[in-house]
């Protein structure tokens, strides 16, 4: 049998139709891959027993229920990731985008950086805030702005810093907002901060800078009335 | 901001910690939490059933009757409880949204009852929820229907006298019931479009030998005949289209719409036909024209609502159609090159061309098969077979699918309709709640920084102005203060930052706060002012000497303590000339509030004008720097 060019593609094709059928029938077992199984993991967190929260923060019994009680309203699973905690912070601030700072503050609460807050976490972060003495917020502050918790702040982390709470202002402020307003600010913040000129800002140099300043001192009490 | 959030309040306000040691100026004063109470249950008894919650639950809305003091008329003095004579189930949901924030319709519930009792609780029903949202929507436009519909029957019986006779003419086009005339109409120009399709139909038909000429079809035959029903027809569809026309209400829109179009075309084949001669070279397109006169059937189409609404579907169902036609295209030219090739070989085979295969290919897919091109040659038969095959597969199987399609897209489009218009409207509510809590700052800005301010000079009579905001409003605002402060920008709303735009040429600014000012004794000057970035236009040749020059500054204001009763009424606004900066001065050691304040002409005192960097009366500030061109943030 003489097969030309295309009679032979025409065989070819009915033998694969051929061969589909008989996939069909279950004949030829097809190659399948393994399903994914992918599971859903429901995280779940209990808190520690109200005792040992009482122990291990400043906050009075009646403080840490109201507390819980708000927490759990907004997290019903218990811990609150990084986009509920971005979603929650981002109703304060109709105006502006606060996800950067979120992040960071995020950071700066999930002190164990497993990428989850639980109500513990929560309530610490909270206590040293609200509680504690101004060393302490001064020194929580300072995490806050350590982004890579490496002991000393840089410029690239306080313009990154600086950026997002100017973010959170939005477009529509007066005078309107400029570029370089994060950076001018930056500059002038090591000014004040940084002692040796070398560059970063250590934990003593910003303890002891702040310590200097009338307003942050000041600004650092208006805390204790929070809750 | 979200009631739900509420309770993070304090979160937010603690995060505000990374804010403080960057901020240059000094942070406004906490609101003082004048009576803090415990939070407490109430117990609300709805019917003899009782629901507890907590006092703060309900103050999160303090504008419904649960979350103001409108509770109070329902307070049971004996019993200590407050007592509602309404429905308990509909209380479920109402409470429930306290709770979460959202409000729930149940579906169980009658429309108008539940609308009763939201009006009752002062809850406006379009904060429902996304969830609930279109159904209590569909059931809502449902009885505003069945309650127009029955309207509309009893309006049907009366007459209507006050309608024009233009009016009341277009009525009786559009509904034929209203009267007799109108009916009447209705069934002549049906009868009168049914005569003119037959007649058109049976022009054609060939009618028998004239004696000595071949045969003729009727239309030539009884030619004299024929052209005056064709006249009397087209009379009529004239003067149906000119009263129409008269009737409309929008004559614009009438012309646009497709049935006029229709109509046009029904009738334009017969004037033209008129006007034109009887030319050689004209007739073959005068014979197209005739063909317009089969549109003369689509008029049928307002006396059938069946057509109307295949056209609608049809109209819907244009992009499954449009994709079945675009894959059977696809089909086809695959099969008609195939085959071309296959049977390029054989001789005398009618597959001359693609395009000619074209028609075997449809031919064979639709499974009509007529036999006038069939394939010979080997390979021709096996793809031909294969075509035939997938030509019931491609054509077979939509045709089901796109009948069940008609109804489901004809549903679906109109609740695509439905979604997209509530879409509008969520966004709307959401841009509006986002609007009304940044506005209720900047309000509340303006209104309790008055009151603050007036209750430090130790006025307490004006304790009562303003609206009283809620602790938690008011914590929220100092809060937004708080930023402002650090990043030393201020929160406007939308139309001033336009105008602040606009106003690189400045202009006068036209001050609506200042008055409210001018009265207050003891306003001293500033902090954080900032100057907008002088751009190189400055017209001042506009005002020629008045002392508010071109160039105005808006300043800030403090509001000083009373320790410093012998200050003037100066504010530091100032008109400043060209290359003056002015550098904010952060210094004061008193931490008030401030004002956002422009001034006008007759309140400038005259101190303002002379010196260009202004000294900030008072012992406790500094002297500001040399003045610089540059906007710059205080440097401390």
């Amino acid at each position: 049998m003489n097969l030309e060019g295309l009679e032979m593609v025409a065989v070819l094709v009915v033998l694969a139709l051929f061969v589909k059928v008989l996939e069909q029938f279950g004949l030829f077992e097809p190659v399948s891959l393994e399903d994914e199984v992918s599971l859903a993991l429901m995280c779940r967190a209990r808190p520690e027993g109200l005792e040992q929260l009482q122990e291990q923060t400043k906050f009075t019994r009646k403080e840490l229920q109201v507390l819980y009680r708000g927490f759990k309203n907004e997290c019903p699973s218990g811990i609150v990731n990084e986009e509920n905690f971005k979603q929650i912070y981002s109703q304060f601030f109709p105006q502006g985008d606060s996800s950067t700072y979120a992040t960071f503050l995020f950071n700066a609460f999930d002190t164990n950086h497993d990428g989850s807050v639980s109500f513990e976490d929560f309530v610490a972060g909270l206590s040293v805030i609200l509680r504690g003495t101004i060393d302490d917020r001064l020194n929580w502050a300072f995490n806050l702005y350590d982004l890579n918790k490496d002991g000393c702040i840089t410029k690239e982390e306080m313009l990154d810093i600086m950026k997002s709470i100017y973010d959170m202002m939005g477009k529509y402020t007066y005078p309107a907002l400029r570029e370089e307003a994060p950076r001018e600010h930056v500059e002038s913040f090591f000014q004040k901060m940084d002692r040796n000129k070398d560059g970063v800002v250590t934990i003593e140099e910003f303890i002891e800078s702040c310590q200097k300043d009338e307003n942050i001192m000041r600004s650092m009490q208006l805390f204790d009335n929070v809750i | 901001m979200a009631a739900g959030v509420a309770a993070w309040l304090p979160f937010a306000r603690a995060a505000a910690i990374g804010w403080m040691p960057v901020a240059n100026c000094p942070m406004p004063l906490a609101p003082a939490d004048k009576n803090k109470r415990q939070d407490e249950l109430i117990v609300l008894n709805v019917s003899g059933r009782r629901f507890q919650t907590w006092r703060t639950t309900l103050e999160r809305y303090p504008d419904t009757l649960l979350g103001s003091t409108e509770k109070e008329f329902f307070f049971n003095e004996d019993t200590k409880e407050y007592f509602f004579d309404r429905d308990p189930e509909v209380f479920r949901c109402v409470l429930n949204f306290y709770r979460t924030g959202k409000l729930h319709y149940p579906r169980y519930e009658c429309i108008s009852a539940y609308d009763d009792e939201l009006a009752f609780y002062g809850i406006l029903p379009e904060i429902i929820g996304d969830c609930c949202y279109e159904e209590y929507k569909d059931r809502k436009r449902e009885n505003a229907e069945r309650l127009m519909d029955d309207n509309d029957s009893e309006n049907n019986q009366e007459s209507v006298p006050s309608l024009s006779f233009r009016q009341t003419m277009w009525r009786a086009f559009e509904n034929p019931h209203t009267s007799t005339l109108a009916l009447v109409f209705y069934y002549v120009t049906g009868f009168f479009i049914a005569v003119s399709v037959i007649t058109n139909v049976v022009e054609t038909v060939p009618c028998g030998t004239v004696p000595g000429s071949k045969e003729l079809p009727c239309g030539e035959r009884y030619s004299v005949a024929f052209f005056c029903l064709d006249t009397a027809c087209v009379m009529i569809f004239t003067v149906e289209y000119l009263l129409r026309l008269f009737a409309a209400p929008s004559r614009y829109r009438f012309v646009r719409s497709v049935m006029s179009i229709i109509d046009v075309v029904a009738i334009m084949p017969y004037y033209i036909g008129l006007v034109m001669t009887n030319n050689e070279d004209v007739s073959g397109a005068f014979v197209t024209l005739r063909v317009f006169r089969v549109f003369r059937i689509f008029k049928f189409s307002r006396h059938s609502q069946g057509l109307r609404i295949l056209g609608y579907t049809l109209k819907s169902c244009a992009s499954e159609l449009g994709f079945l036609l675009f894959s059977l295209t696809m089909a086809i030219i695959i099969f008609a090159t195939v085959m071309f090739y296959a049977e390029k070989g054989s001789s005398a085979s009618k597959f001359t061309s693609i395009p000619a295969s074209f028609w075997y290919t449809i031919v064979t897919m639709t499974t009509l098969g007529y036999g006038d091109m069939v394939p010979k040659t080997i390979a021709g038969k096996i793809f031909g077979s294969i075509c035939s095959l997938s030509g019931v597969l491609v054509i077979a199987l939509p045709v089901p699918v796109i009948v069940s399609n008609f109804s489901r897209i004809y549903h679906q489009n109109q609740r695509a309709d439905k979604r997209r218009a509530q879409k509008k409207a969520r966004l709307a509510r959401i841009r509006v709640a986002k609007t009304g809590s940044s506005n209720a700052y900047l309000h509340s800005k303006r209104n309790g920084l008055l009151t603050e301010a007036l209750e430090l000079m130790g006025t307490p009579e004006e304790e009562h102005m303003g609206k009283s905001t809620s602790l938690i409003e008011s914590q929220h605002h100092h809060l937004l203060h708080c930023l402002e402060k650090t990043t030393n920008h201020e929160f406007i709303d939308e139309q001033m930052f336009e105008q602040n735009c606009m106003e690189s040429s400045m202009q006068n600014y036209p001050s609506t706060r200042s008055p409210s000012l001018s009265s207050h004794p003891g306003l001293t000057t500033t902090c954080c002012s900032r100057r907008s970035k002088k751009t190189t236009h400055l017209p001042n040749s506009n005002l020629p000497a008045t002392r508010l020059r071109s160039m105005q500054e808006l300043s800030t204001i403090h509001i000083q303590g009373s320790e410093q009763p012998s200050l003037t009424t100066s504010r530091s606004s100032l008109n400043l000339k060209a290359d003056d900066g002015l550098r904010p001065n952060c210094k004061t050691s008193q931490i008030t509030t401030a004002i956002i304040s422009i001034p006008t002409p007759p309140a400038l005192t005259p101190e303002g004008e002379s010196r260009p960097p202004p000294a900030s009366p008072g012992p406790n500030t500094n002297i500001p720097s040399i003045a610089s061109n540059v906007v710059k943030v205080s440097a401390l």
